[in-house]
């Protein structure tokens, strides 16, 4: 399989633009080339187009936009990264107790997701920060627990079926508990498709980060954020386009390339798709 | 099937009862009280008249009191007053009702126009370069945040082409326009909002008409229909389309939840006078009541239409059978 993955371009090309995304934000210091919170008010300097000095223009405060870009991607891909962990340790916990015991637990955790599902999280993800104050903490909290929903219905899926499976029934007759046979001999099976599952999930985040930050409820100004970026480039649209546009196109590469790993991964892993 | 509905019906229940109460633990842990918001810092105010605000929306009682009443007076739809302008919330909601589901249902229709043939036509000549770069192109709208798909348009259509305007839904000078020219500034301002709702289900479903299509392509009795001779395209138009359409109904309940909880962003975007706008507004406003009933008629219109949508699949496929 790792041989699959070596050699399909797909994965390739996101892998490398994630791990570029990643390397850049880590060592946001020694790549920006100016302080990302320096202003400059001279009439002179502010919203000035991409030239030799700033790479990718400067802002309405006449800071250079590269390396607010540069600092943003912290933001935005640590946000993601955190909701991530969160989800996916609520979806497989979830997942497993539904998928391995069945019964009213199952009922009642799928009734729990089928509820979730309906929920316009969207708008109880904008309450909750702008009641109880926006913080990158409380983002990443408030992403992961309204999430969760499609890891666990996968784990779910996955456990259904192979806890039917024979090395299920071996386990468990050699006297293994359930704790040891849902996570040391079911789990490992089931670990794939849900890592797929969880990539998907990243995208995800990072597109509802770059939406909160858009509607002022993401980190606060002056950190940077490619979506807060954004939203100060909307009022400047028409004349200062590189404000939308560069950070704009960081967040719909970095996004692409996730949905791309993920879904190479998952055509590597199902065999239907394969056949095509 | 009744019974199926009646019981997806119920889930109307904890969700009420969900919304209310995180709508109350937020009023009770934010630093904003509801008080002060209404009166703000207006020295006129004493502060007796402060209490009997408080005591009007029964902020004074203990949080289960003030939960059970929430919930009363959820159940009955009544929501209260606006705090920032006394209206009846219900009134300012349904007011700006009309505009959400003039857009939403026009989205979906667009939805469905156009990813159904995107989706079969990229099935029928899988893997070919059509389907390669209608595949590269779905993703990228996948990648793309709405409100930064809005932003394009309205960079390039409403002001470098200034073929449509750049927001609005109404302007006063439609008073003065007859019946149809009014209608066709509306036609005209809706083309701008409705594109940026739809793009993002756009991409999800002509992927799922896809592989819902290639899937039933693979199957034994569109073999057996080719074998019999049949013309490729009965084969395909007739035999695989009807069975690949079927599921994608129920996709409704995917599309749904994703449009309300962008008509937040989007309406806002273009200034549309729908619930959307009108409940970012409260939130930035903590007007509470309104708030709360903008959580609850959202919530209400996704479950509504997840209920039609099974009622629709039950009545195409009749092999559907809900327990």
């Amino acid at each position: 399989m790792s041989k699959e993955i070596f050699k399909n371009k797909q994965i390739l090309f996101g892998l490398a633009v994630i791990i570029l995304m990643y390397a850049v934000a880590i060592l946001a210091p020694f790549i920006a080339t100016h302080d990302p919170n320096t202003l400059n008010l001279d009439p002179k300097e502010r919203l000035l187009p991409p030239s030799k000095a700033h790479w990718l223009g400067t802002d309405d405060l006449g800071r250079d936009l590269y390396s607010r870009m540069v600092y943003g991607g912290r933001i935005s891909l640590s946000v993601g990264f955190i909701a991530v962990l969160i989800l996916f340790l609520i979806g497989l916990v979830l997942g497993v107790a539904a998928g391995y015991y069945g019964g009213w637990v199952d009922t009642v955790i799928m009734r729990l997701i089928e509820v979730m599902l309906c929920f316009p999280s969207f708008y109880f993800i904008l309450m909750i920060l702008a009641f109880l104050g926006p913080s990158i903490f409380y983002i990443m909290l408030v992403i992961g627990v309204t999430s969760w929903m499609g890891l666990a219905r996968f784990v779910r899926a996955e456990f259904l079926s192979l806890r039917e499976r024979d090395f299920t029934t071996a386990a468990r007759a050699l006297g293994a508990s359930d704790a040891r046979i849902a996570f040391r001999h079911i789990l490992p099976n089931a670990l794939a498709p849900v890592f797929v599952s969880a990539t998907l999930a990243l995208g995800d985040a990072i597109l509802i980060e770059s939406g909160l930050s858009f509607l002022g409820l993401g980190v606060q100004i002056p950190t940077p954020s490619w979506g807060n970026i954004i939203s100060t480039g909307r009022f400047y649209i028409d004349s200062a386009w590189w404000l939308t546009i560069f950070p704009g196109f960081a967040i719909v590469i970095t996004v692409l390339s996730i949905y791309l790993v993920g879904e190479g991964l998952r055509t590597i892993l199902d065999p239907r798709l394969k056949r095509l | 099937m009744i019974s199926y509905i009646i019981r997806r019906c119920l889930l109307i229940i904890p969700m009420l009862i969900g919304i209310s109460l995180i709508t109350l633990i937020m009023m009770h842990f934010s630093p904003a009280d509801p008080a002060s918001i209404r009166y703000g810092l207006n020295p006129e105010i004493s502060g007796s008249a402060r209490a009997q605000f408080r005591e009007l929306y029964n902020l004074d009682k203990p949080v289960l009191i003030q939960f059970a009443l929430w919930l009363k007076r959820v159940v009955s739809f009544d929501f209260g007053n606006s705090f920032i302008d006394d209206e009846p919330v219900i009134k300012k909601i349904g007011a700006r009702l009309p505009a959400t589901l003039l857009l939403g249902i026009l989205s979906i229709l667009v939805i469905y126009l156009i990813s159904i043939p995107i989706g079969v036509t990229s099935a029928i000549h899988a893997n070919s370069r059509y389907d390669k770069i209608t595949t590269v192109l779905v993703f990228i709208g996948y990648a793309m945040p709405g409100f930064l798909f809005a932003l394009l348009l309205i960079k390039i259509f409403a002001f470098d082409l200034g073929w449509f305007p750049i927001s609005g839904m109404r302007p006063w000078y439609v008073e003065y326009y007859s019946f149809f020219d009014a209608l066709k500034d509306l036609a005209w301002r809706l083309v701008l909002p409705v594109a940026s709702t739809s793009l993002v289900s756009l991409a999800g479903l002509s992927r799922y008409m896809r592989s819902s299509m290639l899937e039933v392509l693979r199957q034994d009795y569109i073999r057996t229909a080719r074998a019999k001779g049949l013309k490729e395209s009965r084969v395909v138009y007739k035999h695989a389309l009807g069975n690949a359409l079927l599921p994608i109904v129920t996709i409704a309940s995917m599309i749904l939840p994703s449009l309300i909880g962008g008509s937040f962003i989007i309406e806002t975007i273009f200034a549309w006078p729908g619930m959307g706008r009108l409940g970012y507004e409260a939130i930035m406003n903590y007007d509470y009541p309104v708030v709360m009933g903008v959580g609850v008629i959202a919530t209400f219109l996704t479950l509504l239409g997840l209920v039609l949508a099974d009622i629709m699949y039950a009545l195409v496929d009749p092999r559907i059978k809900y327990e």
